[in-house]
């Protein structure tokens, strides 16, 4: 390791900017003529469109054009690129969702029409005179009642409001091993409804220009290429070398700025038949009402186990709400990146998971951090420790119990993952450690003598992340490849450009690949530059979700860097008359072995340009471009430990403690992963005791304003105790693990254990997230009658 | 119709035309180019918008731009010195206080009017006045310790 290589906690090169006041968001751009966009929204949750009426609209000042869905009948609607199989083996039912409504709106917020004027003032004025005829329907609201016979039917094309069934494992074989349990729990429990709130909200500038028939699209995206292919292949807007995505600074995502929306699509049409660009930028209550939601699963969870407290089988119904169309990536979240998460840590007999995903009319949803994850870690974790508390066994004896051994790897689940490495039992240790989980039954007693009640709550969470393996995911629906691009550039004075596909978005890749390409190379760190978003000057990429910029695109930099190396080498042989094969390289030089020849890179890359003393037949230049394929998921793991303190007089839950131990494998910047963990754990923290949508009977989101969603504020939240038990993969280059998700993963299960662990003490037996203080105080209440 | 509305912004005297409903915030950002003020809600709740107005911090969003006739008013482009950042500033890059950097701007102005009024604040002071700022980044964990730490800085 160097001073600025894998594993230093270099300070990030990407906050000046950012803390100046100098970044480059997509609202902070303008373009000369631009234009602005309003969009006319439903504000019912279901009705037939009647009639459009933009004559008032029109004549108003600064109007440049009115567009409803009919006038867009030549743009492709927007798809899910993930095709599920149902169990009756039928594809999944993914209705045609126009980016403007045609005939009918399905959710409040559902565009109908896009204003475009000179002034955003003028184009909100406007937007407000286009009359809207609906015809009110009812509305389908609740996912648990979503699908029987005889309900207000959604969409034509998806009988009984069914996107699919879908089920994974031997039901059969899983029924007969509950018949022979000694013990079955069974909890029944929702997963809240959560609203991403990347606090940039989503933006975009479309921009034709008729000389060149070029289109630019700014863009608040996490994967400018996939929204460029998508844009062309099945909206048909622009071929793809007449498309240019930019995404420039872009303030958070979380997965919700990874999805195809209306409002590119509409923008990017429109800017052709406008002549100028236009703006939008969502107000926050456009975002609640836009802005794909997370999770949403109402589930029936059993664990069997044997007289020994071994898990002998897991049984899981859960129905997933998609919302009102399918999103993006939709239907993969609540199967393949949940089902098969579902044996945990643990070497369960054996599984069987059925999902119903049911549409309603709400906001789509799709993948909110951690994406299907944390909603099967809450399921096993939950479940893990209420047959823990019901067995009376300690729970973190109990996971020991059934963890998978250390020496079991390459480790096969029943679920279709295979586990490449893990040290499950050492980072519970390193936990119970971090959390002083011995001091607690003292810590307990002395809240019992102020009238509170203490609980300490375990969660030990796996993920599957660095999406993934592209024949994998291929083979279970996927529409589109997963691995990564890089293009290590070597300028002729020695310094580097790295053009990666990935796309940070907060992450700091401009900061951590920068690291990769010093250490691989031996180039000093300042002289590394990291370009990234903007599909004109990036190898086609993937973009950066499920936690994979580190294991497949950091993998990517160091399979071009490699390349680098190799050529390096000829060239190093020739110049130094040496054979290639007594070349080494190391800290950036090439030596003749055995000698004090040497060359270092600088030089070489100088040759290269300069190539007048040259090997015969090799081309000039140094500069590598690297595509990589995952071999496999990789599988970040650890346990967190939450302790909490009630007030059973308010039923407030304060976070008194909270430790995670995390394996990452290896750490490519330590402060960066931290950050990392520390926000995940935040959301997840949120999940556990804030946050939820609400919507009431007709479908109005009635938490829709940081008004009446509770967003996680600074005084809700704890300091974090982080620590690492790294076990390198031996399935990258680098042996790192993703770990962009993991703690969003795990501690809504850790908190909530904690809270039902406090509970206990006074009889509560369940309650569900958010357990805000009115849920605690009710809970406390009822228990007590 | 228009009004014309004049003040000193980050020490230079400025003036712009703007229509009577328009926030500070947008004329900061639209008619001044200041685009390091954000504006991450609408209901006054994230605080990525705050600024100070004579001294004292102010979510821009919620501040007609005719209000701040003739204030001085201090955006996140005015704290540091020349190329010498601020040691606020300066603590959150070393922190590790920022991610995506969207709500960086009001959480470095809101802490330095936090300082101002308590040069030495607790962690729970630190938390309990960041209630006007949403980050959804950082968990907070550190941005608390850059604050602390930039509070420690400026304390010498």
């Amino acid at each position: 390791m160097t001073e600025q290589g894998i594993g230093a906690a270099v300070a990030r090169r990407e906050d000046r900017r950012f803390v100046t006041g100098q970044g480059h968001y997509t609202d902070d751009i303008n373009r000369r003529g631009q234009t602005h966009a309003c969009f006319v929204r439903s504000p019912h949750a279901h009705a037939t469109l009647n009639g459009v009426d933009t004559a008032a609209a029109r004549a108003m000042p600064g109007v440049r054009g009115i567009f409803i869905g009919e006038d867009m009948a030549e743009v492709g609607p927007l798809i899910c690129g993930w095709a599920i199989t149902d169990v009756n083996g039928e594809p999944h039912r993914a209705p045609p969702h126009p980016a403007l409504a045609i005939g009918k709106v399905n959710f409040v917020g559902d565009a109908v029409a896009v204003v475009i004027a000179d002034t955003l003032e003028q184009a909100k004025d406007a937007a407000a005179a286009v009359d809207v005829d609906y015809g009110i329907l009812g509305a389908v609201v609740d996912p648990a009642t979503a699908a029987p016979d005889g309900q207000i039917q959604i969409h034509e094309t998806a009988p009984g409001n069914l996107s699919y069934e879908w089920a994974i494992g031997d039901q059969a074989a899983i029924d007969a091993a509950f018949e022979g349990a000694a013990h079955v729990t069974s909890l029944e429990f929702t997963n809240n409804r959560l609203v991403p709130n990347a606090m940039e909200p989503r933006a975009c500038i479309a921009e034709y220009e008729d000389g060149t028939g070029d289109y630019t699209l700014y863009l608040t995206s996490q994967n400018p290429h996939v929204h460029r292919l998508v844009m062309s292949a099945f909206h048909g807007l622009a071929p793809e070398h007449k498309l240019r995505v930019v995404a420039p600074d872009v303030g958070g995502g979380f997965g919700s700025k990874i999805f195809i929306y209306a409002e590119e699509v509409v923008l990017t049409w429109a800017s052709r038949h406008i002549g100028r660009p236009i703006k939008w930028t969502a107000e926050r209550t456009e975002s609640f009402l836009t802005d794909c939601h997370g999770r949403d699963h109402v589930t029936k969870a059993e664990l069997a186990l044997d007289g020994d407290g071994k898990f002998l089988a897991m049984r899981v119904n859960t129905i997933a709400n998609m919302g009102a169309y399918l999103s993006t990536f939709a239907s993969a979240v609540p199967t393949y990146l949940y089902a098969t998460l579902l044996a945990g840590q643990y070497t369960t007999g054996g599984i069987y998971c059925n999902v119903k995903a049911v549409f309603t009319n709400t906001v789509p949803v799709d993948a909110y951090r951690g994406a299907g994850r944390p909603e099967a870690a809450y399921v096993v974790e939950r479940l893990v420790e209420a047959a823990a508390a019901e067995t009376g066994r300690d729970p973190a004896e109990l996971r020991k119990t059934n963890f998978v051994p250390t020496d079991a790897f390459p480790y096969e689940t029943p679920v279709i993952m295979q586990y490449d490495c893990g040290d499950f039992a050492g980072s519970m240790d390193q936990a119970l450690d971090l959390a002083g989980y011995s001091g607690f039954q003292a810590r307990k007693a002395e809240s019992k003598a102020g009238g509170k009640l203490r609980g300490v709550g375990f969660s030990s969470y796996i993920e599957a992340c660095g999406v993934a393996p592209s024949a994998a995911a291929g083979s279970l629906g996927a529409g589109v490849g997963l691995w990564e691009s890089a293009n290590i550039r070597f300028n002729p004075t020695g310094n580097v450009q790295l053009f990666t596909g990935c796309h940070s978005h907060g992450q700091g890749h401009e900061t951590a690949y920068a690291q990769i390409v010093a250490d691989k190379l031996g180039v000093p760190y300042e002289q590394v530059d990291v370009i990234h978003g903007d599909s004109a000057k990036v190898p086609f990429g993937m973009g950066t979700y499920g936690s994979r910029s580190a294991a497949v695109g950091g993998s990517a930099i160091v399979k071009a860097a490699d390349k680098v190396i190799e050529k390096g080498r000829k060239i190093a042989a020739h110049a130094l008359e040496a054979s290639e094969d007594d070349i080494e390289f190391a800290g950036g030089n090439f030596t003749v072995t055995g000698t004090d020849k040497a060359m270092n890179i600088a030089e070489v890359a100088f040759t290269a340009y300069v190539p007048h003393n040259y090997p015969e037949g090799l081309e000039p230049g140094l500069d590598e471009t690297a595509f990589y394929d995952p071999l496999n998921f990789s599988f970040p793991a650890g346990t967190h430990i939450c302790e909490v303190e009630v007030d059973p007089e308010t039923g407030s839950v304060s976070i008194e403690r909270y430790a995670a131990v995390d394996d990452f494998g290896v750490l490519i910047n330590p402060l960066i992963v931290e950050g990392q963990v520390h926000g995940g754990i935040g959301q997840g923290v949120g999940q556990a005791m804030l946050e939820q949508a609400v919507y009431d009977n007709d479908g109005q989101l009635i938490s829709g304003s940081y008004m009446d969603y509770t967003m996680p504020r600074a005084d809700d939240v704890p300091n974090y105790d982080v620590g690492f038990n790294g076990v390198p993969s031996p399935l990258n280059p680098l042996g790192v693990k993703g770990c962009g998700e993991a703690g969003a993963i795990a501690a809504p299960a850790a908190v909530m254990n904690a809270v039902h662990d406090a509970l206990s003490d006074v009889g509560v037996g369940h309650i569900e997230m958010p357990a805000t203080p009115l849920r605690v105080w009710q809970a406390i209440q009822d228990a007590a009658a | 119709m228009t009004v014309s509305v004049s003040l000193t912004v980050n020490g230079e005297a400025v003036s712009a035309d703007v229509e009577p409903r328009t926030l500070l915030v947008q004329m900061l950002r639209e008619n001044l180019d200041l685009t390091g003020t954000h504006v991450g809600c609408d209901t006054s709740q994230c605080g990525a918008c705050v600024v100070h107005v004579d001294g004292e911090s102010v979510k821009a969003c919620t501040v007609l731009a005719v209000q701040a006739e003739g204030a001085d008013v201090k955006t996140i482009e005015g704290v540091a010195d020349g190329d010498t950042l601020h040691p606020m500033q300066q603590a959150f890059h070393e922190n590790h206080g920022l991610q995506c950097g969207f709500c960086t701007p009001g959480m470095i102005m809101s802490a330095l009017d936090l300082v101002k009024n308590n040069p030495a604040p607790s962690e729970k002071e630190i938390r309990e006045w960041l209630e006007g700022n949403l980050c959804r980044c950082t968990g907070y964990h550190n941005i608390v310790k850059s604050i602390d730490a930039g509070a420690a800085a400026m304390r010498g």
